[in-house]
């Protein structure tokens, strides 16, 4: 078991430093970069928090959907495949559920900005 | 330095010009370079914008038009009368500034957030889906005869090409699959008549005043194909800043869009636009992950490829909302 403070905990203190910090110091494109770089880290900080449940539940959708199992690479590889030889479709119960379950799950990671994520998010699943 | 290339060219072929001010870099890439300077004239200084690929950077990729054929386009677009910068010069190899043109600067914005926020442009906004319309109809209405060489594709090839493209990145994500099943289940076939097609037709290549589209820009991806194709990919979601309930660039509607292109005396084909509209959120989707690619293997190891690469999950929400709505 590695040490703690926690990589989220790493991570978020970086973030916190350069915005509070470092931010007021730069100017012109240098801080449009490090707008860029926080960004970064607050994606990764999110990740760590959201990964794991995320990734247990959908791998839980995939073995029910698909009817193997694997890890979740291997799992989304396999449905990619079915999809792609239109073994599986739209038609197919449980999938459209379980890709918009697994998107939302992405854009909470990625851009919980975006405003077609907030717009989904509120009409609540 | 630039300027002393840009003085020796426009001496040359402006006359009574004395030299160049003022050059500043405005974009570039590895293989094209926007440039913005002034031209030293005793009547006035007179605005103007380099567009080039540096020496040594000769070859245009696969899908790019060339900078020779971007400016014969945007010449006939100016002769047309439709929103478009005068060209007024193609780099010879005496300019030795390597290739592309030099054109007049248009005044006004190009950053699509600016014109769908800012108090300036709050009046021509509500017009511009209208307007739009008209400038495509009128694109698509430039005389194939005089038009550059340009490839040609159908909506079947595009389907096969971007396929090629996902499979190359090796990267499964079932939503571009469902897409990719989507397009060819609803290709809708040879378009009953080929014309221009930019290509890249939307908010933020548009030059923006308080009056409305001053200028068309970034002509890199024009060819001959199905022209509802521009009308779909200008209401791809990623070109509306956030303004979702307005497809046409965050401007209005399609219908707005589609009124202005008929009042052209063009007609629309909804269906054809609407599987532009998927083809194209893929396509942006598909994009996002050959930045990812170029961010892994070099040479551009930038954290802002590398974030536009985790956007693709962006074109995957839009994707479902179209293919696959929930409730309403």
């Amino acid at each position: 078991m590695q040490d703690e403070p926690t990589p989220i905990e790493l991570t978020k203190a970086v973030a916190d430093f350069l915005r509070s910090d470092i931010t007021p110091l730069i100017s012109g494109h240098q801080a449009f970069k490090l707008r860029v770089a926080i960004n970064i880290l607050d994606l990764v900080t999110r990740q760590l928090t959201q990964e794991e449940g995320s990734d247990a539940a959908e791998v839980e959708r995939l073995r029910a959907l698909l009817g193997m199992d694997g890890s979740v690479t291997e799992l989304n590889r396999a449905l990619a495949e079915r999809i792609a030889k239109g073994e599986v479709d739209l038609a197919t119960p449980g999938l459209a559920e379980h890709l918009w379950a697994t998107t939302m799950d992405k854009l909470a990671v990625d851009q919980p900005n975006y405003a077609s994520y907030k717009r989904e998010l509120g009409r609540g699943g | 330095m630039i300027e002393a290339e840009l003085s020796r060219s426009v001496a040359r072929w402006y006359p009574g010009a004395s030299g160049v001010t003022g050059a500043a870099k405005l974009s570039g890439g590895a293989s094209q370079e926007t440039w913005r300077f002034d031209i030293v004239h005793p009547d006035g200084a007179i605005g103007a914008i380099l567009r080039r690929s540096p020496k040594g950077y000769g070859a245009a990729p696969t899908r790019a038009a060339g900078l020779a054929a971007e400016a014969q386009l945007m010449q006939l677009a100016f002769e047309a009368g439709l929103p478009s910068p005068r060209v007024m010069h193609v780099l010879t190899p005496e300019d030795d500034l390597g290739t592309g043109f030099i054109m007049q600067r248009v005044e006004g914005e190009t950053i699509a957030r600016k014109i769908l926020r800012d108090e300036e442009y709050a009046a021509a906004r509500p017009l511009l889906a209208r307007q739009i319309g008209g400038v495509l109809a009128g694109l698509h209405r430039l005389p194939k005869d005089k038009l550059p060489e340009l490839r040609s594709r159908s909506a079947t090839q595009e389907i096969a090409e971007f396929e090629r493209d996902y499979r190359s990145l090796n990267w499964p994500k079932p939503v571009f699959e469902l897409a990719l099943r989507w397009l060819r289940d609803h290709d809708p076939g040879p378009s009953a008549e080929t014309t221009l097609v930019h290509g890249d037709f939307r908010n933020g290549n548009l030059i923006i005043g308080a009056d409305g589209v001053r200028a068309v820009l970034d002509w890199e991806l024009a060819h001959l194909g199905d022209p509802m194709e521009d009308l779909g990919w200008v209401c791809v979601n990623s070109w509306r800043f956030g303004e979702i309930d307005k497809p046409v660039g965050g401007f209005g509607t399609r219908e707005e869009l589609f009124a202005g292109y008929e009042a052209a005396g063009r007609n629309v084909d909804p269906a054809r636009v609407k599987f532009w509209e998927v083809m194209g959120t893929l396509r942006w989707g598909i994009m996002c992950g050959g930045m990812m690619q170029r961010f892994r293997e070099g040479p551009d190891h930038s954290m802002e490829r590398a974030m536009i690469g985790r956007r693709a999950s962006e074109t995957e929400i839009d994707l479902l909302r179209l293919l696959a709505p929930r409730g309403s």
